[in-house]
């Protein structure tokens, strides 16, 4: 009776100690998650609670600032800050920007 | 793991992963201009926080640690309330509860945060991808020496090793031992002995790292 | 504000062995297990309401050391190394 995230004492192999830099994405995502958080739009408490909701097959195959990009998409319909459909249509439009200019960010 | 920070340590086919990462980083870029066009957020604030970030380093621990080996009056306040004494280097802790951790010639601690993730982040900066993997989270709080030697820290069996899992709303920065060999050293070059890995306690000070 | 504590540092206490649904701060590694009280760490609001955006009262937080041996069968470390984990009051009574 574990959620994924609650892994004290579990087997797992050896750690992997290579050390990465953050991309640029993933310390915006951290940075986006502070903002909110420091608005009071999403507690810290709230995150944790979202990231632990997804389930192991989720939890697992997400990397971390996956699993923050996925909580951050779902509490932001969940209160009516954004719609889905605006998200899905956003994302469609960044498809497109990035196969144009290989490029995330806008000109 | 990856550059993306994954364990694959789970089973699933990974041909369509790359769909699915793919999408996150589209999604995460989607979320942010949707976010300033609503003036829920704005692109400073994100810019700032960024650059805050970036800025935050071991470094800052690392400033605390060597005053703490060097004056032992700072000492006595850092282990009384180490928010206070992080603040002598004008490093605000507004949100977090910090508390330092004495390593001893009889105690060496270690810090994880089994659940999550939590850090000294205003000491340390962002966590190392180990410190969040689901390997370090899982097996140090159960066989924390053979975790330590993986790390290349060995430690004799009359040294009590002593976890801390951060549950709740504390968070530990280790202070590590003063090596033996550095009564010449000023506080610049003690500093610079002092790095994150001794601050989590998976590594010990030493003179040649 | 009066305040209760209910536990002084070298309490014997047990972690409540329950395992309900939601946001709880108490890994399943130390639930039902005994522990001793190293401190009283002050008073929290409580992550499990708040979790969920639900009004919270504050609660007393304590630290709480195990030894290794107690919580691992087949530990390998030596039998005085410790554990602390940062405890809610409601997870915990007397042992």
């Amino acid at each position: 009776m574990r959620g994924p995230h609650d892994v004290g004492g579990l087997d797992s192999g050896p750690i992997d100690l290579a050390e990465y830099s953050l991309t640029f994405w993933e310390l915006q995502i951290d940075a986006i998650r502070a903002v909110i958080g420091s608005k009071g739009i999403v507690s810290t408490h709230e995150n944790r609670r979202t990231i632990e909701q997804f389930g192991h097959e989720i939890y697992d195959t997400l990397s971390y600032y996956e699993r923050w990009t996925a909580a951050l998409q779902r509490q932001m319909v969940d209160k009516g800050i954004l719609t889905q459909d605006e998200i899905d249509k956003k994302v469609a439009q960044l498809r497109i920007r990035f196969q144009e200019t290989g490029d995330l960010e806008g000109p | 793991m990856d550059s993306f920070g994954h364990d694959h340590s789970h089973d699933h086919p990974h041909q369509s992963d790359d769909k699915i990462h793919a999408y996150y980083q589209i999604l995460g870029q989607a979320l942010k201009e949707l976010l300033i066009e609503k003036g829920i957020v704005s692109a400073s604030e994100i810019q700032y926080a960024m650059e805050r970030r970036e800025a935050t380093t071991p470094a800052n621990g690392a400033k605390v640690v060597a005053r703490a080996w060097l004056d032992s009056e700072y000492r006595k306040r850092l282990f009384m309330d180490a928010n206070s004494a992080a603040a002598e280097f004008g490093i605000e802790l507004p949100t977090t509860h910090l508390v330092a951790l004495e390593n001893t010639p009889k105690i060496h601690n270690v810090v994880v945060c089994t659940l999550c993730s939590c850090y000294p982040r205003d000491l340390l900066g962002l966590p190392p991808a180990w410190y969040k993997s689901k390997a370090y989270r899982s097996r140090v709080v159960c066989e924390p020496r053979e975790v330590l030697k993986e790390f290349g820290t060995l430690l004799p069996d009359d040294v009590e090793v002593r976890v801390h899992d951060s549950t709740a709303d504390l968070r530990y920065l280790v202070v590590p031992m003063r090596p033996d060999d550095t009564d010449d050293l000023g506080e610049d070059a003690l500093r610079s002995l002092i790095t994150r890995d001794t601050m989590i306690g998976v590594a010990l000070a030493g003179r040649t790292i | 504000m009066t305040v209760s504590v209910k536990f002084n540092p070298g309490d014997q206490v047990v972690v409540r062995g329950d395992y309900p649904i939601g946001h709880f701060r108490t890994p399943v590694y130390v639930r039902g297990h005994l522990g001793v009280v190293v401190r009283y760490l002050g008073h929290f609001e409580n992550p499990e309401p708040l979790a969920y955006c639900l009004q919270t009262d504050l609660l007393a937080l304590f630290k709480v050391r195990f030894r290794q041996v107690d919580l691992w069968h087949e530990y390998k470390g030596s039998t005085a190394d410790t554990i602390d984990l940062d405890l809610y009051e409601n997870w915990l009574e007397r042992g």
